[in-house]
This record gives structure tokens, sequence and C-alpha cells, in this order.
């Protein structure tokens, strides 16, 4: 099949552990094997450098520069070519050594803002880090649901940052004890017009997620039910507009101001907001099934949003699964590579072991990846 | 600055140019070079423009504009309508708006935006001023131009609910022009547009 979305170039500089490393690329699978600490999630990571925010480790700019013997290179740097719907484009992303907390991106060799490559590349990803997503604090499954909103909506960081900038002044003037009416209205309106957007958002990611679970009945992959805990994500799922749910949340907050004075910290809103997944042929909440279960689940659950993406974009999503195939039995292996390829975009995959990629037979780039070398084969 | 080839009296001056917007300490170097080698037609000028300046600029009690008389230009001039106020967070702002020769109103300069979190409170700003502007009659509408973030919507929202009191219409200029911050980075012919199109805030 002809894939629509595929790196066909990357190239690495003083990136983690790589001085500097090339890769040439068709459109089929990458499969990455290698021991442990040689360097393949790195290599994933540089990658997830071409989509918006801080990549699949969500590391800081500057520890992205390769630093050894005492040493730290005073940039980074990940370029890419990208064959997307029969068209080439030039991707490059860094930091400058005068400002290696600041992110540069060049699109086609001109600067752009990262937010562009949102839907220029689309990408989601799956990493051991995820594993305890289900059993974990409610924050890990927020931003979970958020990166996968951001995908589709761009709006959503924006969003997401004056929420959090208004909550945090309208607390500080709470714990000022300041309790001028006319300035915590105006921060309580900043945080309901924000919020509101915000949950309408993941409310649509919620929704979208839901109809490509309920559209793939064949997939060897558990269901999920989802199902959003936070009140201004339920009232956008029962269809207010975020303009009656922006009313009622400034009015809510009002009348808490003294509850969130004496708690020091704003007790209700989105930023509280919990994913539930439920188990739907077990009937079980995701954290009370096993932990391949809970793999499984979450890996249906990434496929959902690849092909939530696909249908947005009219195009695959780079697909990022980092030690995802370990976990899984061999059917489910054979099924994930099965589904990977119907996405119809370049899936990059790693493993300790390159029998892990056997359901591949011929169809995928083997590369070995050890101690910063990556060789085909 | 520890092998500085220069004296301190220029080392001074290099310290104090890279103090400027802009400058950093390479280009205060350049900047430093070039003001000594053309002393007399730039250098002695400078100080002395910056001296006059420095003695004579006022902040405008009425407006908070800056210049060398108070009421400021802007606020003496008969050629201005009285019945409109434009906010602005700062001069610079002020004089963006000036320059694309748009509007005809009056000024108001806060002086920055609400922000707890840098401790900027409202009697911090220009805010009590205005209010009493706007209590002293004639004023049929209030036009915000302030930045388009959370410190600029706040200090706009506190501002309307203020005003709205009294029964002044107020209005803000077209949301959507990505403004950033600051005026200044808009182009006059965006400016003029979205002056025009300001909407009920
Ligand atoms: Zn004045």
């Amino acid at each position: 099949m002809t894939r629509s979305l595929a790196i066909t170039r990357l190239r690495l500089t003083d990136f983690r552990n790589y001085t500097r490393a090339e890769l040439a690329l068709d459109a089929r699978p990458v499969a990455l094997a290698g021991p442990n600490g040689a360097g393949k999630t790195n290599l994933l990571e540089a990658v997830s450098m071409l989509s918006p925010g801080r990549g699949l480790r969500r590391a800081k700019l500057d520890s992205l520069r390769r630093a050894g013997n005492g040493e730290t290179a005073p940039a980074w740097g990940v370029a890419a070519t990208i064959a997307r719907a029969g068209e080439t484009h030039e991707i490059t992303t860094g930091v400058a050594p005068e400002a290696p907390n600041r992110r540069i991106v060049k699109i086609d060799g001109t600067n752009a803002p990262a937010a562009d490559l949102t839907a220029l590349i689309p990408m989601v990803w799956l990493t051991p880090a995820q594993d305890r997503l289900f059993m974990g604090p409610p924050g890990d499954r927020r931003r979970f649901l958020d990166r996968l909103t951001l995908a589709a909506a761009p709006d959503h960081a924006r969003n997401a940052s004056t929420y959090e900038k208004a909550m945090r002044e309208r607390q500080r003037l709470l714990d000022d004890n300041v309790f001028d009416p006319s300035w915590l209205g105006a921060l309580e309106a900043r945080m309901a017009e924000s919020g509101a957007a915000m949950a309408a958002a993941r409310a649509r990611t919620l929704s979208r997620l839901a109809e490509q679970i309920a559209a793939s009945p064949d997939t060897a992959f558990p269901t999920a039910a989802l199902a959003l805990d936070g009140a201004l994500e339920e009232a956008a799922l029962a269809g207010e507009t975020p303009e009656t749910i922006a009313e009622s949340f400034t009015r809510k907050l009002a009348e808490a101001r003294n509850r969130d004075a004496a708690a020091g910290r704003a007790l209700s809103g989105p930023h509280r907001s919990d994913l539930r997944v439920t188990h739907r042929e077990k009937d079980a909440p995701a954290a009370q099934c096993s932990t391949g279960e809970q793999k499984a689940l979450l890996t249906g659950l990434i496929l959902a949003q690849a092909r939530a993406l696909a249908a947005d974009h009219g195009i695959g999503p780079i697909v990022l699964l980092d030690e995802a195939a370990a976990h899984l039995d061999p059917d489910r292996r054979a099924a994930l590579i099965a589904e990977l390829n119907d996405l119809g975009a370049q899936a990059w995959l790693t493993g300790v072991e390159s029998r892990l990629f056997e359901a591949f037979t011929t169809d995928a780039q083997m590369f070995r990846v050890e101690t910063g070398e990556i060789t085909p084969g | 600055m520890a092998d500085s080839a220069a004296g301190p009296e220029i080392e001074r001056l290099i310290a104090l140019l890279a103090k400027l917007p802009g400058l950093g300490p390479r280009s205060a170097r350049r900047a430093a070079l070039q003001l000594i080698r053309k002393r007399d037609v730039l250098m002695v000028p400078l100080a002395e423009a910056m001296a006059d300046a420095a003695d004579k600029i006022k902040i405008c009690s009425n407006c908070g504009n800056i210049d060398a008389r108070d009421p400021c230009a802007i606020c003496a001039s008969p050629k201005r309508e009285d019945s409109l106020i434009c906010v602005v967070e700062q001069v610079g702002d002020l004089w963006a708006l000036e320059r694309a020769s748009a509007y005809k109103g009056r000024y108001h300069v806060l002086g920055g935006a609400l922000s707890a979190l840098d401790g900027v409170r409202p009697e911090d700003l220009n805010i009590a001023r205005l209010i009493k502007r706007a209590r002293n009659g004639g004023i049929s509408e209030v036009i915000l131009a302030l930045s388009m973030t959370v410190d600029g919507a706040t200090t706009a929202h506190y501002i309307t609910d203020r005003l709205q009191a009294l029964g002044v219409s107020v209005t803000s200029i077209a949301r959507g022009v990505p403004m950033g911050g600051e005026l200044d980075y808009l182009d006059d012919g965006t400016l003029a547009a979205a002056l025009k199109s300001r909407r009920p805030f």
C-alpha cells in the first residue's frame, strides 16, 4: 500500500547519546532493536521532537544536548525530510548555543511556530512511562488526554496556559487576602472562558475516540469505554455550549472564594478532571485489570487515536511505540503490526530483541542500535 | 568584562548602554565606539539631549503620557475629541496609535497591567485617575487597547467593571488581531483597522 506520511531522512546532531547519526528511510515501518541503554528511545525521542512540546520524555530542552566526559554540547539539532501526500518537506528543530532553552523550528527553511508541526506531521506515541497510566495519579491521565486533544486542537495549549496563569493569579489574591470582587471576577472570567474551551476540546477528543473504538469492533485489543470526571467536561459532553458552561463555572468560582482561600488552591475545575477508562469486555475499571491487559487497553487507545487523527488530517499519523511489543503475546503483536500497516503511516518501534518484529517479515526496515551506533539489519 | 581594554569611563558607558532594550554587551560596545568616534556630531548632542529630556520630561497628570509639559500636548490640544478616551498600557502603545494617525480622541496610559504574581495592583496603575475622568462627564466611549495576555484581558475586565457602574460605554479594539502584547509590533494599517472594528467589551 502507499503510505502518505513518512520520514525519509533523519539526522541527529549532539542529541542525547548521539554525536551525529543519519538514517535514510523509506515509507515502511522502522524497527529498532538493541540492548537497553543503547539509545533506541533517544532516537524515538528525536522523532518526537518533530511535534510541538517537549517530546515523549517531556524533557527540558537543554537536557537534550549530548553530554559526556564532563562536557555538554552547546546545542542540539534534529533534521528530517518528510514525504507527505506526494510532497517533500524539510523540518529542522533544535536549540542555539546562546539560548539552549528556546526551541527553534524551521519548516522548509523558514522559522515557524512549533504548533504548525501538528498539522504537518501528526504524531502519537506510547512509552513504558505510560504503563502505570491507569494506576497513577489523575494528573497523568489528564496529561495523556490533553496530549491527544492537542493533536486535534492546537488552541488547547494556549487555553490551558491561560487557565493556569489566571488560576495562579486568583490564588495569589486569595492567599494575600485581597478580596477585590472586580479583580477576582476578571480572573475568574478568564478561567471560565479558557476552562470551558479546554473542557469542550477534551469532550470532543473523547467522543472522537469513542467513535473510532466503536467503528473497529474486530480489533485484537480490548475495547475501552471512556468517561470524563469533571463538571465542565460532563456539561460539554451533554451538549451544553461553552458560553453556558463558562457562565456557570464563573458563578461557582465566585462562590468558592472562601473555600479556595482556606484550601490554598482551587478545589474544582478542569485542572482536576480525570479520564476514566473501563475494560468493556470485562466490565472492570482499567486500574483493576492485569498489567498485560492494561498495556493492551492503552495500545488500543493509541491506535484509536491514530485512526481519529488519520480521519481528521486525511493522513495517517507517525506512530512511535517504545518497548510496546514486548508486553504483548505473539497474536496481539501480529495484530498490532497489521493495524499499524492499515493506518497508512510510518510506525517506529523499539525492542530489545529483533524477533519481536518477526511478524513484519520483510515489510519493515530493521536497524540495530548499539551505544550510539545505528546499523541496518 | 574581566580583561577590559578601555578605562572605567568607557566601561561605565558600555555598561549603561547595554541596559537599553535591544542592545546586548556586544552591540553596546559598538554603539560606544561609534559615539566616541563621532564625539562632536553625536556624543555631545546626545548627552545634551538626554540631560535636557531628563530635566524637562514629566508625566502628564491628566492622562499619564510623557511630555515636557503638563498637561501633555494631546490633553492640551483643542483639536482632539473630548468624548473619546483610548486606554493603553504603555506610552509606547500611545506612540504606535499616533503613528497610525487613525485616532483623534484623547488617551489614558495605565503604566502596565494588573498582575497579582508580579505585585502590580490597581493602586499601582493609573486607574483611579481614569475613573475620575469618566466621572467628570462628557465621555461617550472608552476604548480599551490593552494586550491580549491574561494580564491585559484581566485589566480590561477590571476597568470595564468599574466604568460600566458609571454608565460609560466601553469598547475593545478588535480581538483576533494578534497583538501578542504590544501594539508597537503592529503595522499602521492593521492598527487602524483594529481601532475601526472595535466592539463592546
Ligand atoms: Zn495628557
